[in-house]
């Protein structure tokens, strides 16, 4: 793809996600909120394919704007499907703190090395080579993602799937009690 | 919703093939984008379809809690159990090399194959057992 059109790829969908989280911060049906929000997750998926990541971006439409939703959905059904209105004094005292994460976030980034540039530490480093070049011999899986996963880093991996266990056990522990109690009766 | 047939058509076609793709990027996140993670999500959402349009107490007859119960420290245990089993043959801790000293690659894609197994087992159980939490105490309270 020749750079005019990646910029413009980038440029729309950069606008449609800004007008996504305005909409969102503007609505007060959130049944609404919770579509736009998996809007949003698909807008970012996007922009991660055109960024090369694909496995990220396949995890962000997956997680943000399928189950994400239909969980919000199910709190909805719980609670109240509509969000209450913010004075506008406290919308106001939001903005402060708002604007100044925004502003330290957007200062850090400057220090970030421009994306794509080939020597960045990430690059430069040896391991790198190691990991792109050496694990088709040694892992013998096409795809690097999953051999960086799975086996390099199969250690994290483990961990991340018992923080996903533990978070099943928590929800269970939590939601599930009253339910149990009450299950030979009905 | 009364009798949303459109849906239910809708749904009935679509299962198989979600099911189907979930399927696929578990076995196939060797060779392309996607692995345990990605498929236990799709695989779990496939479920969801399923309970939000025919009726939570279709979804758990098919896919009963008490199952999911079990699934949820199985996956983890897979897992965990491949690290012990290559540790057993006389490696280090999830090294996979171990598991096939003859061909060190085929080891590594058991052991790949294994955890991501163990991964996906967990996710679709986690997702699914969140989902049958939020939604049983959503009934209960109508």
């Amino acid at each position: 793809m020749n750079l005019q059109a990646e910029l413009l790829i980038n440029a729309a969908l950069i606008v449609m996600l800004t007008t996504t989280a305005l909409a969102i911060a503007r609505l007060r049906s959130l049944f609404a909120v919770a579509m736009l929000g998996g809007m949003y997750s698909l807008i970012s998926a996007c922009l991660f394919v055109q960024m090369d990541a694909v496995d990220v971006a396949f995890t962000e439409a997956a997680v943000g704007a399928g189950i994400t939703t239909v969980l919000f959905l199910g709190a909805f059904a719980l609670t109240s499907s509509r969000g209450s209105d913010t004075s506008r004094r406290h919308s106001l005292l939001g903005l402060i703190p708002t604007l100044l994460v925004g502003a330290l976030l957007i200062y850090a980034s400057l220090d970030m090395p421009w994306y794509g540039t080939a020597d960045t530490p990430v690059h430069a480093h040896p391991l790198t080579t190691e990991y792109l070049v050496n694990s088709r011999s040694s892992i013998g899986v096409p795809n690097v993602v999953t051999s960086v996963l799975a086996s390099y880093r199969g250690y994290d991996t483990l961990g991340e799937v018992t923080v996903i266990f533990t978070a099943g056990l928590a929800v269970v522990m939590l939601l599930w009690t009253r339910r149990k109690k009450e299950e030979p009766e009905g | 919703m009364n009798d949303p047939l459109v849906a239910r058509v809708i749904a009935k076609l679509l299962m198989p093939m979600i099911l189907l793709f979930a399927l696929y990027v578990q076995f196939h996140g060797d060779y392309g984008p996607g692995g345990g993670f990605q498929a236990g999500v799709i695989f779990a959402s496939g479920i969801i379809l399923y309970a939000l349009i025919f009726g939570l107490d279709r979804a758990r007859l098919a896919v009963p809690p008490r199952l999911l119960r079990r699934l949820v420290p199985a996956g983890v245990l897979l897992y965990a159990g491949v690290g012990v089993a290559s540790m057993l043959r006389g490696g280090r801790f999830l090294d996979y090399n171990v598991l096939n000293p003859a061909h060190p690659t085929h080891g590594q894609h058991w052991g790949i194959f294994l955890v991501e197994l163990g991964v996906g087992i967990t996710v679709t159980a986690v997702m699914l057992t969140i989902f049958y939490a939020f939604a049983g105490r959503g009934r209960q309270r109508s």
